[in-house]
C-alpha cells in the first residue's frame, strides 16, 4: 500500500498530465462529433458576454457596408411587395393559416472561417426562441445551422465546417446533392453526389431544396465555379462560389420551421410508437 | 512564490487570454495565420515554481481559450504538453544547471532564450493543430500551419519579451 503512495507522489507530474491531457483530448473529439458538447462552448455566459461586448465596438466599423446591405434589401423586398399587391385579388376569407416559415433576426458577434470546424455566435438564444437546428441565412444566402443554445447566446455550425451537410439542387434541373467543405478555401464550397445526367454549366445557380425541415426551398447558396467526376465516375463533385463572403457576417436571420415537429413524427414512426 | 509574484502571474493570466481571444484569434494572416501569444504564461512562469502548479494553470489556460473559440480542448492539451515538457526544454536549452544560477529568462543569452521559445513553441503548435485538423491525410497541412504560426508567434514572443523586458 505505501509502495503505490509512493509511486503516485513520485509520478504526480506526469499523472496530472496525462490525466488532463486525456481530458484535452476527451473535449476535442467530442467536438468533432455532429452535436457538440454545451459545456466548452461559446454560448456561455461569461464569454457570451465578453463577445458582445466587443462586438458592440467593432460593428461600428462596419456600419456603413452593413447600412447599405439593408437598403439593397430593401428595395428588393419591396419590388416583391409591389409584385405581390398585384397579384392578389380581393379575399372573402380574412383568415389566414400562420405563416409555416418564421425569421428571428439576430447579430454575428463572433465568428471564425480560418479553421476546419468553423463556427458562429449568435446575441440571440432561447429566450428569443432559438433552437437548435434552425436554420441561419443573411440576405445574400445560406450562413449554417443552430448547433448549441444558451438563454442569451446561440452558436452556429458555419456552412464552412467539414461536418456540416446541407442538401442542395441545381436552380435549373432540381438535381439534387450535398453541400460540404474541404476545408481549403472560406469562398468556395463543394457540391457532392450530383447525378452524372444533370446539365452542369459553369454559373449556374445553386440553391437549397427544401427536403429537410431546416431551410426552406430556393434559398440562395452560390454559382457553379468548377466541375469534375468523382473517382468512381458516377457522379460529379461541383465547386460553387458562395454568394456569402463569410468572412464579412453582421446581420442574419434564423429560420423557425412551424411544421418541423409534425414533418419529423411523421417521418419516425418509431418515436411515436415509444412514446 | 511570493505574493508579488502570484499577483503578476494571475494578471498575465487574465491579460494574456483576452488578448489572445479578442484580438490575436481574429487576425487571419493570409487566411489562416493566427499567433498564439498566451502561451507567454507557460515560458514565463517562475523556473523554479512548484510544476504541478503549472501544469494544472496551463490546463485552465488553454480551456479558458478554447471556451471562447469552440474548439473543444485543442489548446488545453497543447498547453498542458509544453507545460509537462517543459524541464525538459530548459535543461536542453540552458544546460544542466538552470535551476541553481538563473531565476529570470531574461538573465540568460538571447541565442539560448530564442532556442527555448523555439523548441516550445513549435512543440505546442504541432500538438494544436494535430488535434485542430485531427487526420492523418492532411498532414502537409498541418506542417504547413505549424510552421506559418510558429513563425508568427516566435517573432510575436520575442518582441514582446524585448519590448517589456525589464532594464537593469
Amino acid at each position: 500500500m505505501q509502495q503505490i503512495i509512493y509511486f503516485f507522489i513520485r509520478n504526480k507530474n506526469f499523472l496530472l498530465f496525462a490525466v488532463l491531457f486525456f481530458l484535452s483530448v476527451v473535449l476535442t473529439i467530442r467536438t468533432h462529433s455532429f452535436h457538440n458538447s454545451a459545456f466548452a462552448s461559446s454560448a456561455n455566459f461569461l464569454s457570451g458576454g465578453i463577445y458582445s461586448v466587443k462586438s458592440s465596438i467593432t460593428a461600428y466599423f462596419g456600419l456603413e457596408t452593413e447600412n447599405q446591405k439593408l437598403v439593397d434589401e430593401n428595395i428588393r423586398l419591396r419590388k416583391t411587395l409591389e409584385s405581390y399587391k398585384r397579384l392578389s385579388d380581393p379575399r372573402l376569407d380574412t383568415v389566414f393559416p400562420s405563416e409555416k416559415f418564421q425569421y428571428i433576426s439576430a447579430k454575428v458577434i463572433n465568428n471564425s472561417y480560418s479553421k476546419t470546424r468553423n463556427q458562429l455566435t449568435l446575441n440571440k438564444g432561447s429566450n428569443d426562441s432559438i433552437e437548435k437546428e434552425m436554420g441561419v441565412i443573411t440576405t445574400k444566402g445560406i450562413v449554417g445551422v443552430i448547433s448549441n443554445t444558451s438563454k442569451n447566446y446561440a452558436t452556429v455550425r458555419s456552412i464552412l465546417n467539414t461536418n456540416s451537410q446541407v442538401s442542395a439542387k441545381l436552380k435549373k434541373s432540381n438535381h439534387a446533392g450535398f453541400l460540404v467543405w474541404d476545408g481549403e478555401n472560406p469562398n468556395i464550397v463543394q457540391l457532392t453526389d450530383v447525378p452524372r445526367l444533370a446539365p452542369i454549366l459553369v454559373g449556374d445557380t445553386i440553391v437549397t431544396d427544401g427536403k429537410s425541415t431546416i431551410f426552406p426551398r430556393d434559398m440562395l447558396i452560390g454559382t457553379i465555379k468548377d466541375y469534375r467526376l468523382n473517382d468512381a465516375d458516377d457522379y460529379y463533385q461541383l465547386d460553387v462560389l458562395l454568394f456569402n463572403d463569410m468572412t464579412n457576417l453582421s446581420n442574419v436571420y434564423a429560420i423557425e420551421n412551424r411544421e418541423a415537429i409534425e414533418i419529423k413524427q411523421l417521418e419516425n414512426p418509431d418515436n411515436n410508437a415509444e412514446q | 512564490m511570493q505574493n508579488s509574484e502570484v499577483l503578476v502571474n494571475s494578471t498575465r493570466f487574465v491579460l494574456l487570454v483576452l488578448l489572445q481571444v479578442v484580438l490575436l484569434d481574429h487576425i487571419n494572416f493570409l487566411g489562416y495565420i493566427n499567433p498564439y501569444l498566451y502561451i507567454l504564461f507557460i515560458l514565463l512562469f517562475p523556473l523554479t515554481g512548484n510544476k504541478t502548479l503549472l501544469i494544472l494553470l496551463s490546463f485552465l489556460l488553454g480551456l479558458s481559450v478554447d471556451i471562447f473559440n469552440d474548439s473543444g480542448g485543442i489548446h488545453a492539451a497543447a498547453s498542458v504538453f509544453i507545460a509537462y515538457i517543459r524541464p525538459l526544454v530548459l535543461k536542453f536549452s540552458f544546460g544542466i544547471s538552470y535551476e541553481y544560477n538563473t531565476t529570470r529568462i531574461s538573465n540568460v543569452p538571447i541565442n539560448q532564450r530564442v532556442l527555448y521559445i523555439t523548441v516550445m513553441v513549435l512543440l505546442h503548435h504541432l500538438v494544436l493543430f494535430s488535434l485542430e485538423i485531427f487526420s492523418i491525410s492532411h498532414i502537409l497541412l498541418i506542417l504547413k500551419s505549424t510552421l506559418f504560426s510558429s513563425i508568427f508567434s516566435i517573432l510575436l514572443l520575442i518582441c514582446v519579451l524585448v519590448l517589456f523586458s525589464r532594464k537593469k
